[in-house]
């Protein structure tokens, strides 16, 4: 049943490395940016709130690959327009592979903030109470008693972003990425067989879907131990 | 900036109504694909249950490109057969194409939506429907849908915003939609960041345009239980950790 990949198999297997590279770039950046925001929304003064706020709910309402076109043809024509009015000639090169971490960091670290916040406010007050009560100065107490506990409470969310994330990558393809879905095409219009190598790639990304789920799931169960179910 | 948004209205008019159209028919006819496999994935019949597992997996773990891709590019390499068969010149239409994979995709994802509003309608309800003697069909329709539909719904809105922002990427194959009227106007005249700002404004629109209304039905629905849910329209369930 394998079908004949005329030589191209590797092409994809570079593609796979690529997105799974392009991946774990974007959620590293996701997960730094989301926190940040995320402390913004929480302790920020009332401006800084309204700017994240303002940030979450754009990102939030624009498709991605709206989002990934401005970014990746819009930045460099405006900037090269605004340095334009002023009188010098430049050309801004953006390269895809920045455009594409930069744009999946941005659009997901939205999603993420909105993860830790809720997992902020997840943690019982007895918790920050108990900190305060021992004495611990208040960043301390967050670093050390808060913030691990809002991560087992963020984990559901930050696998669920993850999923989603590691199938948007497939949207840099459009500005030329050779990432899976880039070589799958490239392949499938050399080859004049587009079903069997779109379909290639489809086995992949489920391939990186179930892997995902499995580690997501134990990661979930390392995080629980030791808590008592039931308890709550 | 403002005479390229009134010289370009027009187009980016014909625009919105061809993503609004699709985004209708898609999330219509993938609510019609996604009951019937909600009920198979909580059937106890193997075959069945087996058949929807599949299907849900398949197109909630790879990405909508690669969907339409397979679909409207590799249904070529089938040409012969699909015209034997008279549907060649269904898949020779990228508008088809654009409708049938956002379908398939969205009627996965509304599909395990429903699963959950009918997995949790309280047992005692369907019981008194089976003690009134109501058929299967009867009780499916008197009770388990609009219970399922109501205790669904701020998840199934989610999933509709999501399919308004899918549909850009139709966009790729030649569909003249918000998307692809900015990529059409920004490479002929070089107004990029105009052509894509315009285009992320009437998504926004459109959004929160669904959301306002959305609320409204959300209301409807629940009208008989008097709660107040007249707050600010905000995207749910994403603290929940429920983003798609």
């Amino acid at each position: 049943m394998i079908p004949d990949l005329q030589g191209y198999g590797w092409l994809l297997v570079d593609g796979l490395k690529m997105t799974l590279f392009v991946a774990i770039a974007s959620m590293l950046g996701t997960l730094v940016l989301g926190l940040i925001a995320a402390l913004g929304k929480i302790f920020a003064s009332k401006w800084v709130r309204y700017l994240i706020e303002a940030y979450t709910t754009v990102v939030r309402g624009v498709p991605e690959l709206v989002l990934l076109l401005l970014i990746y043809y819009g930045i460099p024509t405006l900037l090269q327009d605004s340095i334009g009015a002023m009188g010098y000639d430049v050309t801004i090169p953006i390269n895809p592979f920045v455009a594409g971490i930069g744009t999946l960091t941005l659009i997901y670290a939205a999603f993420a903030c909105e993860v830790y916040r809720a997992a902020y406010l997840a943690v019982p007050l007895g918790q920050h109470d108990a900190a305060q009560s021992l004495g611990l100065p208040p960043k301390i107490a967050f670093r050390k008693v808060i913030l691990p506990q809002m991560m087992r409470y963020a984990l559901p969310g930050i696998g669920n972003i993850w999923m989603v994330l590691i199938k948007a990558t497939a949207l840099i393809s459009i500005i030329q990425l050779p990432e899976l879905m880039r070589n799958a095409d490239i392949a499938a219009r050399s080859t004049r067989q587009p079903f069997t190598f779109f379909f290639m790639a489809c086995l992949l990304y489920l391939v990186i879907t179930l892997v995902s789920m499995f580690l997501q799931a134990r990661a979930e169960r390392w995080a629980k131990r030791g808590i008592f179910e039931g308890a709550s | 900036m403002i005479s390229f948004i009134i010289d370009n209205m027009p187009r980016f008019l014909d625009g919105l109504f061809l993503t609004i159209q699709l985004a209708l028919f898609s999330c219509v006819l993938g609510f019609m694909i996604a009951l019937p496999v909600a009920l198979a994935r909580l059937s106890k019949n193997t075959v069945l249950f087996s058949l929807a597992t599949g299907y849900v997996f398949f197109f909630r773990g790879t990405p909508l490109l690669a969907q339409i891709f397979l679909i409207y590019y590799g249904s070529g390499q089938f040409r012969g057969f699909l015209s034997d068969i008279g549907l060649w010149s269904f898949f020779r239409e990228p508008w088809f194409c654009a409708v049938l994979s956002l379908a398939l995709n969205t009627g996965a994802y509304t599909s395990e939506i429903l699963r959950g509003g009918i997995a949790a309608i309280p047992k005692g309800e369907i019981e008194a429907g089976k003690a009134l003697g109501l058929s299967w069909l009867l009780r499916l329709r008197l009770i388990v849908l609009p219970r399922a539909i109501r205790i669904a719904w701020p998840a199934y809105s989610n999933e509709v915003v999501y399919q308004i922002q899918a549909t850009s990427l139709v966009s790729i194959i030649t569909i003249m939609d918000v998307t692809g009227v900015a990529r059409a106007i920004g490479s002929r005249d070089f107004t990029f960041y105009q052509a894509f700002g315009v285009a992320a404004v009437l998504y926004l629109v459109l959004v929160y345009g669904f959301l306002l209304l959305s609320r409204r039905i959300e209301r409807r629905l629940s009208r008989h239980l008097n709660r107040d849910t007249s707050e600010a329209p905000e995207l749910p369930d994403v603290a929940a950790g429920l983003i798609r």
